[in-house]
């Protein structure tokens, strides 16, 4: 017989070794489903691989998909820090591709319409978290309903305009008018898609981490996510950190909306993010919340994403397939966290 | 006397985590009709030990005898199958449902339904058998700390529990309420029932208690056979293997006055409300306050701190208006705190105890530099204090929660005294610590005192208050009924007092 045992101290290897567990979890718990669809196990693995990783254009596809889930992963991880519950990371990243996609079409110099484009994108993500915090704060609505549910008031928004006042005249699809050639965002590596928005997405990972780990505002977030009592007898003002929180999270989402459309798509249509904002969800869960684990944890479901589609083709297992596999992924480091807190201890059975 | 056969016998109990060995080889055995006492330090394995016989650990090595017979006690479960009931410090309730759906959680009704009236039925019969009535049907949300104590003893007896295991059950109940509950005890084991009292409070161990035993780092320590018949002072040398002598409080000449609130009013918000309350601490004075808990003291304590502005009256800190009642304005002022409820209003249990000790000044340059963190100065800050104050813990960086209630009331006591506070308001300094750090905590106070620093403590204990204390004053109902000169006062006339039944003093 197995017992729970409750912990007094967390070993610091945890941090790697609770999400390479999960994972692994989530690969070995999927085969099931692989071998059910009538593929090999290795062999589908196998393409998913070689498909994500297995050469450089492969490895830049994998890149170019991991970025905007490392902006969402750094949304999620900041607002969760403060125990604020931003479900909305999706909604922040169409409001912030809308936002990016209008101000690109104006025609401008090339680096000021990036620049322009990203504060735009920002801004807009921001308004959109300001929402659920400011319902938090002022009348203490859950967040959680609140971000979640606002997600498809943007989504269909979004439909509203590009089926109509916005829709792409020359096109004729419901999709929004190009932005400029000259704000498409440079591209880095020639024959790839590698773009801008790739770098900005690596170099804002330490800049977050060091954000939350050493200024006084991460110091706040902190702080109140854990003890928010403690927090405002120790003289902060938790609803102003809450707030600051909540528009720094929704500008990371947005962010992630700015690099789909200046970097990927150049213009705004329904499926410009296939969930990114949710996969914000699993990667920062993955990464325990660390700023800086938010880029390997976003590079997996990246592969797993480009694999999943290569494998499809090659053993006609559906490419829902990387759904599941994050799903799982999610469920197994939400058990893996157990760990964190608890041992497990063999007992003797009774006599 | 020969004693009756045990009731519960456990025979070499040893549980280790990692390094740290919490028991060790202990032997403990109680009979029916039994008081038994657990007497102990912080960290001296009392609470381990009770976690083994009420199964939340398993122990590494020795056995468990419930009437003579070996048992093995894996769950919570399984223990008040073997007759052993606990009820915890903190109570585990369900706040919205009734007394009697409390009760009556996790036992299996006929054919699915609740047995409503067979609960009504023992409920009142355990009631009249030892004074514990209950009305079945009020929410535990609305009963008293002592009410709801009250139903986790019944809920252990309505389960048939014959060993009642109760940790620092005193800790939480005013004066009067404990002497309702030691009546109960004293009822329960004149039917043959088993008691483990576990306190830190000597003088209750010596009322109540028909033997005790005493716990040091993990390992038995003494035992003392009649303790109503043994000092106080024998006892705690068993439990700190040395000395402890009272701090005594020395003369000293008070000087102008730190600390002024006059007429101050508070709409009840949450709890009473204050009524007019005026009062003045000065510099190198101690002023209590006494009264029975929720009679003002806690709006009195926000309104201080600075988390809740009056509707009416005027503060000053050290001879400076309170304008805006904000914990950073009066903290700037001079204020320093010492919160009555660590773990909520003190400390962040989940991150590093550096965090928590530089919490209230993280935006002074001290600890940061335009927004900056200093994280060397914060870490030298939390070593220094640690050392200084003798804060057992593997270091800074250790997780708060993992200390002990005294480890961690001397580092909310380090976290303020470090910045020389010109007043400082202290709510149960020493609640649930054991008699070496409330020796230790007293000693700082009068530290403080010497130094010049005005003092309010708020409290309970009246005996505490007596020693530590230039003046008391009495609260009753969101009112200062009276102030008292400790050497006029004495502990009839303050309970009196307490109870509103003397005017102004």
């Amino acid at each position: 017989m197995f017992r729970l045992e409750a912990r007094t101290n967390t070993p610091a290897w945890f941090n790697l070794a609770l999400p390479l567990l999960a994972i692994g979890a989530a690969l070995v718990l999927c085969s099931g489903l692989i071998a059910l669809a009538g593929a090999g196990v290795i062999e589908a693995y196998g393409v998913m691989f070689s498909a994500s990783l297995g050469d450089s254009y492969a490895i830049t596809e994998t890149l170019v998909r991991a970025t905007p889930m490392i902006f969402t992963g750094l949304a999620v991880a900041v607002a969760f820090r403060a125990k604020f519950w931003n479900i909305g990371a999706e909604g922040q990243l169409l409001a912030g591709a809308v936002a990016s996609c209008a101000v690109g079409a104006i025609p401008m110099p090339g680096p000021l319409a990036i620049l322009l484009m990203a504060v735009a994108g920002a801004a807009a993500g921001a308004a959109v978290a300001l929402v659920p915090a400011t319902l938090r704060v002022k009348f203490r609505v859950d967040d959680v309903v609140s971000s979640l549910l606002l997600n498809s008031v943007i989504f269909y928004a979004l439909m509203a305009l590009i089926e109509g006042p916005w829709k792409d005249s020359f096109s004729g699809y419901p999709i929004s008018p190009p932005i400029e050639d000259s704000a498409n965002f440079p591209v880095l590596l020639e024959g790839t898609r590698l773009h801008l928005g790739v770098v900005a997405a690596f170099l804002a990972a330490p800049v977050i981490w060091f954000l939350v780990m050493r200024t006084t505002l991460g110091f706040r977030i902190r702080i109140i996510g854990e003890n928010p009592e403690a927090a405002r007898y120790g003289g902060i003002h938790v609803e102003r950190v809450l707030i600051s929180t909540a528009l720094l999270s929704g500008a990371l989402a947005g962010l992630a909306g700015v690099g789909e459309v200046g970097g990927v798509h150049f213009q705004v249509m329904s499926d410009i993010s296939p969930g990114y904002g949710y996969s914000g969800i699993v990667v920062a869960m993955l990464a325990r919340l660390n700023p800086l684990g938010v880029v390997p944890a976003a590079l997996f479901l990246a592969a797993v994403m480009t694999g999943a589609e290569a494998m499809s083709r090659a053993t006609g297992v559906p490419a829902f397939l990387s759904d599941v596999i994050q799903g799982t992924a999610l469920l197994a480091m939400l058990v893996a966290l157990l760990f964190t807190a608890y041992r497990i201890r063999r007992v003797g059975t009774a006599k | 006397m020969p004693r009756p056969a045990p009731l519960i016998e456990m025979r070499g109990i040893s549980k280790s985590f990692g390094a740290v060995k919490a028991n060790e080889a202990v032997d403990l055995s109680v009979a029916p009709g039994e008081i038994l006492g657990l007497l102990g330090e912080n960290g001296a394995g009392k609470t381990t030990l009770m976690n083994v016989l009420f199964g939340a650990y398993a122990p590494d090595a020795g056995e468990i005898l419930v009437q003579g017979r070996p048992v093995t006690i894996n769950s919570s479960a399984d223990a008040l199958a073997a007759g052993i009931g606990m009820v915890h410090q903190h109570f585990h309730l369900a706040p919205r449902l009734s007394v009697l759906e409390n009760l009556l959680i996790g036992i299996p009704g006929k054919s699915g339904r609740i047995d409503r009236a067979g609960g009504l039925a023992r409920l009142g019969e355990i009631g009249r058998q030892h004074g514990l009535t209950l009305d079945p049907d009020l929410p535990v949300s609305a009963l008293s700390v002592g009410e709801q104590q009250r139903l986790e003893i019944v809920k252990a007896l309505f389960r048939g529990a014959r060993l009642l295991i109760l940790d620092e059950p005193t800790a939480v109940l005013a004066p009067t309420e404990v002497d309702g509950l030691f009546s109960a005890l004293r009822s329960m084991a004149a039917q043959g029932l088993g008691i483990i009292f576990i306190s830190h409070k000597l003088n209750e161990v010596r009322a109540l208690t028909h033997r005790c035993v005493v716990l040091r780092h993990g390992r038995v320590a003494g035992r003392v056979d009649a303790p109503a018949s043994t000092t106080s002072s024998e006892m705690a040398r068993l439990m700190c293997g040395h000395e402890i002598v009272p701090p005594a409080r020395g003369p000293s000449t008070p000087g102008a006055a730190v600390l002024t609130l006059d007429d101050i009013s508070t709409s009840r918000h949450s709890g009473m409300a204050l009524r007019d309350v005026s009062l003045a601490v000065r510099a190198g004075e101690i002023l209590g306050i006494a009264g029975v808990s929720g009679n003002g003291q806690r709006a009195l304590a926000e309104v201080i701190s600075g988390v809740r502005a009056p509707d009416a009256g005027r503060m000053t800190i050290a001879g400076k208006i309170v304008s805006r009642f904000s914990p950073r304005e009066v903290q700037a002022l001079g204020l320093g705190r010492i919160p009555e409820d660590r773990m909520t209003t003190g400390l962040v249990t989940n991150l590093p105890l550096a965090d928590s000790m530089v919490l209230p000044r993280i935006g002074t340059d001290a600890f940061s530099r335009n927004g900056l963190l200093r994280p060397d100065a914060i870490r030298a800050f939390a070593e220094a204090q640690i050392k200084a104050y003798d804060i057992r813990c593997p270091g800074p960086m250790t997780r708060a929660g993992a200390l002990s209630g005294g480890n961690l009331q001397k580092a909310l006591l380090a976290r303020e005294l470090a910045f020389d506070p010109k007043v400082l308001i202290v709510s149960q300094p020493t609640r649930g610590l054991d008699i070496g750090a409330a020796r230790f905590i007293h000693e700082k106070f009068l530290d403080m005192r010497a130094k010049g620093c005005g003092i309010i403590v708020l409290g309970e204990d009246l005996e505490e208050l007596l020693m530590l204390c230039d003046r008391i004053a009495v609260m009753y109902e969101g009112r200062i009924v009276g102030t008292l000169a400790s050497a006029d006062a004495t502990i009839a006339r303050l309970g009196l007092m307490m109870t509103g039944a003397e005017g102004h003093g």
